[in-house]
C-alpha cells in the first residue's frame, strides 16, 4: 500500500520543528530514520497530516558522554551508536543487543529515539533504556522535560509524549565499574522482532533483569543474588507477572518457559561478566 | 526548504548514478516508486514495501536504504547509486556481479538488486567478511530461490579474489 496523503516539512533545528508540531497539532508526526513510522504509512496504521523531518538536523546528531550518561541526539542514527568507540566500555548492554536490532540495512538507518519513540513492546532499544535506568529529554514550543524510562515507556506503541513534544535525546547510564551486562533473544529469523528480549545486569549484591516482548512495554525487576532454585523461583514468578498472551508467533506458555530458561542463561552470563 | 504540499507534485532533483535527475514527486511517493515510475530504473524491485524484504534496497548518500522506507523528497539533492550504477558503460559486468553469475548466486533474480546494492556498502566497510558475518548481513535480504548458498560462495570467491 502507500501512505495518505501528507504536508511534508524538512526543517533544520529542533527549534524549527517544535514550532511545526505546535502549530501541526495532534496529526503532526516526527520522522527521522523512518524504519518505524514509514511501515505504518504504508500500511496506514498512521496517518498524518504533516511529517516533519529531523533527519538532516545537524545539532540532534551527536553522541556525547556527560554526568554518567552517554547522550544520544533525536536523529543519531543506530549505526553510529553501534560504531561508536565507547559502545564497548561505557555501554556494555548495548554494545551486547546491537547484534539483535533488525538488520545491517535498516540500523543504517534507523534512529535510536526513533526506536525509543515507537515504544514497540519486542525492541531492543527500549528494552536498554528500562534496564539502565535511561532518561528521554521531550521538548515542544514551551518547553523541555526530562523523563525516566518508566515514566516514558507507558505501554504497546505509546509513550508519555505530548501532542506538540518531540523527543529530542535520550540518555543511557554508563556502565558502572565491576557491573556485568548480558543480553539475549529469540526470534524466529536473525534480526527478526524478539519473542521474548532479556537484558542483564549483575553487580555485587544485585541482579537486574528486563524483558521486552512479553507485557506491554520493557519491565524490569531486581533481586539481591539469587542462586539455584531461588532464581528458579524468582524467575518463574516474574514470567507469570508478566501476563504474556498467544499471538502467531508464540503462546503464552511458550514466552513464559523463555522467560525461565533465557532469563537464568542471561543472568548468569551477566555474572560471569562481572570484573 | 518550505513546507510541501500534500495536493501538489513537487520537483525532486537527484543525482542518480552519476547523473543529474529530476521528476515529480508528491511528499508521499516513495524513493522506490519515484525511481520506477518517474525515472524509469529497472533495479529498484518493490517485494513487501514494508522494509522487511530488501529487494528495493538502494544507496542514498553512500548509506544503505530501504527505496520503501524513504521518501522521494527525503532524497531531494542526494546522490542515489542503483544496480545500474555497477555493470561499466559497456554493460561489462563488476567483478562481484560476474562472481555472483559464476556461482549461480541469483536464480529469478528480484533480490539481486537490493542484495548487490548492500554488498556495495558493507563491502567498503568490512572487505573480508567471515561467512557468519556475510550470513548475518544477508538476513537483511529475503531470497527465496537460492538458499543463500551460491550467493555466499560468490561473495567470499570474490573478497578473495578481486582486482577493482
Amino acid at each position: 500500500m502507500k501512505p495518505k496523503a501528507f504536508d511534508y516539512l524538512k526543517v533544520s533545528s529542533a527549534e524549527e520543528a517544535v514550532a511545526a508540531l505546535a502549530s501541526g497539532g495532534e496529526d503532526a508526526r516526527i520522522i527521522a530514520g523512518g524504519l518505524s513510522l514509514m511501515p505504518m504509512l504504508n500500511f496506514r496504521l498512521a496517518e498524518p497530516s504533516i511529517l516533519i523531518d529531523i533527519s538532516k538536523v545537524d545539532s540532534l546528531t551527536y553522541i556525547r558522554e556527560a554526568g554518567g550518561h552517554v547522550e544520544v541526539g533525536a536523529a543519531t542514527r543506530q549505526a553510529d551508536l553501534m560504531r561508536w568507540d565507547g559502545l564497548e566500555s561505557k555501554l556494555p548492554l548495548l554494545n551486547a543487543a546491537f547484534p539483535f536490532i533488525g538488520h545491517y540495512q535498516t540500523r543504517s538507518k534507523g534512529t535510536v529515539c526513533g526506536s525509543l519513540s515507537h515504544a514497540d513492546p519486542s525492541s531492543e532499544l527500549p528494552l536498554c533504556l528500562a534496564v539502565l535506568g535511561g532518561e528521554v529529554d521531550l521538548q515542544s514550543a514551551t518547553g523541555k522535560r526530562t523523563l525516566s524510562a518508566a515514566e516514558f515507556q507507558t505501554g504497546m506503541l505509546s509513550t508519555a509524549k505530548q501532542t506538540g513534544e518531540m523527543v529530542v535525546a535520550a540518555r543511557y547510564p554508563t556502565a558502572k565499574a565491576g557491573d556485568g551486562h548480558a543480553f539475549t533473544e529469540m526470534a524466529q529469523r536473525r534480526g527478526d522482532f524478539a519473542i521474548v528480549a532479556l537484558a542483564a545486569v549483575a553487580s555485587a549484591d544485585k541482579i537486574k533483569l528486563g524483558i521486552g516482548g512479553v507485557a506491554d512495554k520493557p519491565t524490569v525487576r531486581e533481586w539481591d543474588i539469587l542462586e539455584g532454585d531461588a532464581l528458579d523461583d524468582a524467575l518463574n514468578e516474574f514470567a507469570w507477572d508478566l501476563g504474556g498472551y498467544d499471538d502467531i508467533h508464540a503462546t503464552a506458555r511458550y514466552r513464559r518457559e523463555l522467560v525461565r530458561r533465557l532469563g537464568r542463561r542471561v543472568i548468569e552470563e551477566a555474572k560471569s561478566c562481572r570484573s | 526548504m518550505p513546507q510541501l504540499n500534500k495536493d501538489a507534485r513537487h520537483t525532486v532533483t537527484m543525482t542518480l548514478n552519476g547523473d543529474e535527475v529530476s521528476g515529480y514527486a508528491e511528499p508521499r511517493m516513495l524513493l522506490s516508486d519515484f525511481l520506477t515510475h518517474e525515472i524509469g530504473i529497472t533495479s529498484c524491485h518493490v517485494g513487501c514495501e514494508h522494509g522487511v524484504c530488501g529487494a528495493c534496497t538502494v544507496l542514498v548518500d553512500g548509506t544503505v536504504m530501504r527505496g520503501c522506507l524513504t521518501l522521494a523528497v527525503q532524497a531531494e539533492g542526494s546522490t542515489v547509486e542503483t544496480a545500474e550504477n555497477l555493470a561499466s558503460d559497456e554493460g561489462e559486468l563488476s567483478e562481484l556481479q560476474l562472481a555472483f553469475k559464476k556461482h549461480h548466486g541469483l536464480q529469478c533474480g528480484y533480490c539481486t538488486p537490493g542484495i548487490l546494492m548492500s554488498l556495495t556498502a558493507y563491502l567498503k566497510e568490512n572487505p573480508k567478511p567471515t561467512e557468519e558475518e556475510l550470513r548475518d548481513m544477508l538476513s537483511g535480504h529475503l531470497c527465496r530461490c537460492t538458499g543463500y548458498v551460491g550467493m555466499v560462495r560468490a561473495v567470499l570467491d570474490y573478497c578473495e579474489n578481486r582486482t577493482d
